[in-house]
């Protein structure tokens, strides 16, 4: 039944698919903004599958090995996320203690799978996009964290399970001041762990080429598309589950989750769209400062009662 | 196989080389991949490295000095690729064509490292968007005898 929910169910099978469409809606939202007709619905499958046939160039700088290994490694990583929070959302008693733990450390490994990917193909530019890609983590795990005490402080417990339980009893999180603020600065740092387009530093296409991603192509780098599609199916599920009382996926509970779902997603996409990049040192200091700050806001208001 | 080559037709990513253009043909290129004509409806993107590209847009007069960079970036491309000569100085020259530091149009200087590669030829000074688009549509039927020969 593990293998099941790894590979076909909530695992990677399905959040393959699902993520593929949330890729296509994130384009084709874009397109509407700036007045396109956009791609058509397919059009992320057609990508991975194309990168499926295109030759594996390995630089010759390279190290084979880890270059290689590293993109199975972030897909194997965001599907595991996906599935562990899938299994949990379709029954609370399928939770252990520490399995928020668990899932935000997988959910950092395929940036540090980045990270080392790049720092093993050899290049230059993938270089500097690995060196922004830590400086980022650094950056955003911060708030991250802070957010992620905040909501056990509330609950009392580490467990996905009993935070979802916690929401049906007492109303979701999201509903009080301190829950709208974490939100939005969990919002704000998922964006980043994404890599979209405010905090896209590391692969800033202008700048440095495809940065991280420069060197791959192919199987490998249809695998690093994948995980981010994966990831951004994840997040706002991710996102949903601490504060908005999960996803119920039976009789009409299952419409009221597709919409939350689209609600996070659309605003993930407007936040993309209507934003510059910014540079390295400014996404730190902004994650550092700003976040940082209404994060610990968040955590104060919590633990007076708001 | 048959899926990948389907996929491809449908998702063609394009890697722009510039190679001591005049700019004209590279102001139509970025005027192609604008909203106005919109070519992500057919799956066309810009991409930053040549590591993804599908297509390289080759535009301007390949010189002596440029020759073996755009050989080695035509090497360092995964393959299949399609190579799109844009603008009538990489289609043949145009009037630099008999200039001390010519080294040949673009389809001499990429045969030289591959005999086998499909090479598009898109003539104009500047080359129209237009022109580009059905020079896409071209392309595609390339790879179709690709399938062909292939399976």
């Amino acid at each position: 039944m593990a293998i099941f929910y790894y590979l076909i169910f909530p695992g990677f099978l399905f959040a393959t698919i699902a993520g593929l469409l949330t890729a296509w809606f994130d384009r084709k939202v874009t397109a509407k903004v700036q007045w396109r007709k956009g791609p058509p619905i397919l059009q992320n499958f057609y990508d991975i599958f194309k990168l499926l046939i295109k030759e594996v160039t390995i630089p010759d700088t390279a190290n084979p090995t880890i270059f290689l290994l590293v993109p199975a490694i972030a897909l194997s990583a965001a599907s595991v996320a996906t599935a562990m929070l899938g299994v949990v959302n379709m029954n609370w008693s399928y939770t252990f203690v520490g399995d928020l733990i668990v899932l935000w450390y997988i959910m950092s490994i395929p940036s540090i799978m980045i990270i080392i990917g790049a720092s093993a193909s050899g290049n230059p530019l993938s270089s500097i996009g690995a060196s922004r890609e830590m400086n980022q983590l650094i950056g955003y795990e911060l708030p991250l964290v802070i957010i992620l005490a905040t909501i056990i402080f509330k609950v009392g417990s580490i467990g996905l399970g009993d935070i979802l339980a916690y929401q049906s009893v007492n109303g979701p999180i999201l509903y009080s001041i301190s829950g709208v603020i974490a939100c939005i600065v969990m919002i704000i740092c998922l964006q980043a762990k994404l890599g979209l387009v405010p905090f896209d530093i590391p692969e800033a296409e202008t700048e440095l080429g495809a940065g991280a991603f420069m060197e791959y192509s192919g199987v490998a780098l249809g695998a690093f598309k994948l995980t981010k599609a994966i990831l951004l199916y994840t997040s706002p599920i991710f996102i949903i589950t601490l504060f908005w009382g999960g996803i119920h996926i039976h009789g009409l509970g299952i419409l009221w989750a597709i919409l939350k779902y689209v609600l996070f997603i659309a605003l993930f996409t407007l936040i993309r769209n209507t934003n510059p990049r910014l540079r390295i040192d400014q996404s730190v200091r902004f994650f550092w400062i700003t976040m940082t700050i209404l994060a610990l806001i968040a955590f104060i208001l919590m633990s007076i009662g708001y | 196989m048959a899926l990948g080559l389907n996929s491809l037709k449908k998702s063609i990513w394009v890697y722009h080389v510039a190679c001591s253009p005049c700019n004209g043909c590279d102001i139509e290129i970025l005027d192609l991949l604008t909203p106005r004509f919109d070519v992500e409806r057919f799956g066309i993107v810009l991409v930053g490295s040549v590591r993804h590209a599908d297509a390289l847009l080759v535009t301007g007069c390949v010189n002596r000095q440029i020759k073996p960079r755009l050989q080695e970036v035509y090497l360092q491309a995964a393959k299949p690729c399609v190579v799109f000569a844009i603008g009538s100085c990489a289609v043949g020259g145009n009037f630099f064509r008999r200039s001390y530091n010519m080294a040949g149009p673009v389809d001499r200087a990429i045969k030289e490292v591959d005999p086998n590669a499909i090479i598009v030829y898109v003539p104009g000074c500047p080359a129209k968007p237009e022109a580009m688009i059905s020079s896409v549509v071209k392309a595609i039927g390339f790879l179709d005898n690709l399938k062909k020969v292939k399976v």
